[in-house]
């Protein structure tokens, strides 16, 4: 019969709405007020931290919701927004410095929602407040330190190996270096013996005036793969510095080749928090070159295995260019005071970097290692690609006799005070960068303008949702409520599915989108109901009105959303953050309109008027 | 019953269509003549630089902050009430030697010591100089790449005579959307852009509803030659083309008025993007076609032999 629906598709109608509806509530329940603990490196959060945490909180007449230990992060719900400060407060003195405490807002979604995987919309900064950094990994300082590692690499092996070479040096015109050799069988004979191991590297034979050359170069994958190093790198090490921070949900992200997108909700003082995560500072140990004197190096006259650096009162010492030492090497760093009450910094390697430590200092005891801290300050100028140049600053913080062979413990002593101390120590527990890092771009959204952002998009969206609903009711009387019926659903099908999909965050832009799909999701159902006008004015029955309203209205609103949804495309594919999100929420948006807009209303008005003899339509 | 247009009376679009594309024309070829002349007051997202935003306890005196901030060395700070007048917002060009992330707080500190001690800070933003012309291109090239998906796709759904009267219909669109931004000055940050690329998903809902019922008829339709084919199909489409975009305008309307002030950029982009858009589905997207030379034979299936079958009886 005309315009009768089977049972089935009814009831796949229904659940498929029921579940939109469901993945919708988790926004109902709201959020308590929390305080998160994590612990910092070693230490652990373990139920006797818990119960230590919640005694603490009683004595203080802190109501506590419910506490609850999961992934090594304790998690205390309270019930008095007020009392958030205060038990962290508490939370911090009972557990010292071990741990890390958080303030948060935790979604009060019920257990039986959270087993399906339900939950709130996850909400973009510039709805709940906070900064979002964009940092920019520089590359040209990865690509020179690659180098300078494969000068002293090459130089090593091959002394090793015991092959003879003139020199080893970077070549400044491509990405890798130049050995040198006195005839073409050792330059044969080193090539042999590293190619094998320099799988992604170019060799390149060349004779001039009688030195015979071998040309290393970096494949392009080798670069990439260089690059990509040093992008992981700082990823991981600004993870390690964010966690530091103790921020509740902090995001750290790639974007694209070069950049880091840093998103840390709630935070308001961005000044500590760029401190820590925009220091490029590096460190190395180096040999003191003993055998050259200063006073010649100074003037120029030293060997190329050597560098004169200078500390901070400007006394210089000659050092030697091979590092013993990096700085990625450490994994904890902690300032304290020695038997003297001077100022001093704990570091402690991994195994790699405690072996090779190990391995330099046994043979030379006695003699002086310095401390080189490098930082990359901005110039002010620009380079020809428009970005900004970076200075290497190096300056010896420290020259200290190496007293016995060092392992994967040891300390550097004489800092000016305790406060640098601790600033040093601080940098140096995230460990070192291999590649500077800068900060292009920062956004910081105060919790107020958060709020007022979610209030006036609600207000804009009841204000037009309101309108467009009355319009729709009095031009199309009862097919008007019916499309209403289907807009409303429309809405909470676009927050189910916003909240189901797990990349989707919802930002100003979006709920922007998604007020705009309220004002063009009734299209569809315009057309299709001005179709049916003309139908019944040809003259056609009622029912064959509808059937054929619907159908001849269907491709033109497939052909109309799909070019929409090619550009929502476009959008998401070049946008970047709420840009991103309101694409999100466009693309949400046409999908659950077509299906509401065309099925939901079509089963409505199938159950209401389908079959039935009818001489007029409520249209 | 409701309803816009009494039917029955087909009106005669096409007839004005010489003189509507010349003030198209006209008005494309001023609209680039503007933004040649004025340029763009582009958002910080395009230029650099650091952005602030604070909250006074009292109504703010502007000449003060400025003062204040001059005395810092800012003097180039551009310093405006937004929303409300105990609003302020501070906008300073991205300067060499010093880090553009600090000029923020900077600022901030500035307010607090010599002004109000109550400042709330709302939101403060630094962009990287070079992070601006970046987007600068990836937004053109987003325009451009989702001009030719359009082109492509309609060429392959309809014909390509209909494909390019709908890429010059949104070109159209684009260019005098961004012409009234030129014009008023108004500022245009990212979400202006993504609303200039909502404008072109609108646009093109509008022009291919209207290209759907061109198609329709001249097959259905026998009498009559392309012109009044057309003018048959946009009287017909007429009602719907003016009840989706007043159901539009509702809610842009609402979202300038009560969205708050980080979206207006948006709500003013689209609100003059759907009235171009509109005017242009049918004045230059179909006169353009028609134009063009579209005629029956571009329509009609390739199958003729099996056309009849599926023909509505003729009237």
């Amino acid at each position: 019969m005309l315009n009768k629906y089977p049972l089935w598709k009814y009831l796949m109608l229904i659940c498929v709405i029921s579940v939109g509806m469901l993945y919708a509530t988790p926004n109902l329940y709201g959020e308590d007020p929390a305080v998160q603990v994590s612990g910092k490196r070693g230490a652990e959060v373990e139920l006797a931290t818990v119960s230590k945490v919640t005694d603490a909180l009683a004595q203080a007449n802190i109501e506590v919701k419910s506490s609850a230990l999961e992934n090594g992060k304790l998690l205390v719900r309270l019930v008095k927004p007020e009392d958030q400060l205060t038990a962290k407060e508490i939370m911090a003195d009972v557990l010292g410095s071990q741990f890390t405490t958080a303030l948060n807002l935790a979604p009060a979604t019920p257990a039986w929602l959270e087993a399906i995987g339900a939950g709130p919309l996850k909400l973009g900064l510039d709805l709940r407040g906070g900064v979002h950094f964009l940092m920019e990994v520089d590359m040209n300082a990865a690509i020179a330190k690659a180098k300078e590692q494969m000068v002293s690499d090459f130089r090593s092996e091959l002394r090793e190996e015991k092959i003879r070479y003139r020199g080893v040096r970077e070549n400044p015109k491509a990405n890798g270096v130049i050995v040198r050799f006195a005839d073409e069988e050792t330059r044969d004979a080193a090539e042999t013996f590293l190619k094998p191991k320099y799988n992604g590297f170019l060799f390149d034979d060349s004779e001039a005036d009688g030195v015979y050359l071998l040309t290393v170069t970096m494949s392009d994958d080798e670069l990439k793969q260089t690059k990509n190093y040093a992008l992981e790198q700082n990823i991981t090490i600004i993870r390690n510095r964010v966690n530091q921070l103790g921020v509740a949900e902090p995001l750290v992200q790639r974007q694209g080749a070069e950049r880091i997108v840093v998103e840390l909700p709630g935070v308001q003082d961005t000044a500590q928090a760029k401190e820590i995560l925009g220091a490029t500072a590096m460190l190395e140990f180096r040999l003191v070159d003993e055998k050259t004197d200063v006073r010649d190096a100074v003037a120029g006259r030293l060997p190329s295995t050597s560098q004169v650096y200078q500390n901070r009162e400007g006394q210089p010492y000659v050092l030697q260019k091979q590092i013993m030492l990096t700085g990625d090497h450490i994994v904890g760093a902690r300032s304290s005071m020695d038997e003297y009450s001077r100022p001093q910094v704990n570091i402690d390697l991994d195994s790699q970097g405690g072996s090779k430590m190990s391995r330099v200092t046994k043979s030379n005891i006695g003699k002086p290692m310095a401390t080189l801290f490098i930082e990359w300050l901005p110039t002010g100028e620009v380079d020809a690609e428009g970005k900004k140049k970076l200075e290497k600053h190096e300056e010896i913080i420290n020259v200290a006799t190496i007293q016995a062979q060092l392992g994967r413990s040891f300390r550097i002593t004489g800092i000016d005070n305790p406060a640098e101390a601790h600033n040093l120590a601080l940098l140096l527990r995230a460990g070192a960068l291999i590649a500077p890092i800068q900060i292009v771009e920062e956004r910081t959204i105060g919790p107020s303008m958060g709020k007022q952002n979610i209030e006036n998009g609600m207000q804009a969206m009841i204000y037009g949702l309101t309108a467009v609903v009355i319009f729709m009711a009095i031009y199309y009387r009862a097919f008007g409520l019916v499309a209403n019926v289907a807009l409303l659903v429309n809405i909470v099908m676009i927050v189910g599915v916003m909240s189901m999909v797990p990349g989707a965050t919802l930002t100003l832009p979006g709920i922007a989108g998604i007020v705009l799909t309220v004002g063009m999701a009734v299209d569809a159902n315009v057309l299709i109901f001005e179709r049916i006008r003309e139908e019944l004015l040809d003259g056609k029955s009622v029912q064959q009105a509808i059937n054929q309203g619907y159908g001849n209205a269907f491709s033109t609103i497939a052909d109309a959303n799909i070019t929409t949804l090619i550009t929502a495309f476009i959008l998401f594919a070049v946008g970047t953050g709420p840009i991103k999100g309101f694409a999100v929420t466009l693309m949400i948006g046409i999908a659950t309109s077509m299906f509401t807009s065309i099925v939901g209303t079509r089963s409505i008005v199938n159950l209401i008027w389908g079959g039935k003899r009818l001489k007029k339509l409520s249209i | 019953m409701f309803q816009i247009l009494k039917p029955g009376d087909t009106i005669n679009f096409m007839r004005y269509s010489k003189p509507a594309s010349l003030f198209s024309a006209l008005l494309v070829v001023a609209a680039i003549g503007i933004m040649a002349v004025k340029g763009f007051n582009w958002g910080l997202d395009f230029t650099g630089g650091t952005l602030i935003e604070v909250s006074f306890e009292q109504p703010a005196d502007l000449p003060q902050v400025r003062e204040v901030l001059a005395e810092k060395g800012f003097n180039d700070a551009i310093v405006q009430h937004f929303g409300s007048s105990k609003e302020v917002m501070v906008r300073v060009a991205p300067r060499e030697g010093i880090k553009g992330e600090v000029i923020g707080q900077k600022i901030l500190a500035a307010l607090k010591s010599d002004i109000d001690a109550g400042v709330e800070m709302r939101r403060i933003e630094f962009v990287g100089p070079n992070v601006g012309e970046e987007l600068t291109e990836d937004g053109g090239l987003a325009i451009l790449v989702a001009l030719a998906c359009i082109l492509i796709y309609v060429s392959m759904r309809f014909e390509w005579r209909l494909a390019l009267g709908s890429v010059s219909a949104l070109a159209h669109d684009v260019i005098l959307t961004l012409g009234v931004f030129s014009l008023l000055q108004l500022e245009f940050d990212l979400t202006v852009l993504a609303a200039i690329l909502a404008v072109v998903g609108y646009s093109l809902n509008d022009t291919i509803v209207v290209y759907d019922r061109i198609r329709e008829n001249f097959r259905r339709v026998r009498k009559g030659g392309p012109k009044e084919i057309v003018d048959i199909s946009l009287t017909q489409t007429l009602s719907r083309t003016m009840i989706t975009s007043g159901t539009t305008l509702f809610v842009l309307v609402a979202l300038f008025v009560k969205g708050g002030t980080m979206i207006h950029g948006f709500a003013s982009a689209l609100l003059i993007g759907i009235f171009v858009g509109t005017y242009s589905s049918i004045y230059v997207a179909s006169a353009l076609a028609v134009n063009l030379g579209i005629s029956r034979e571009h329509m009609i299936p390739v199958e003729i032999e099996k056309e009849g079958a599926d023909q509505e009886p003729l009237a």
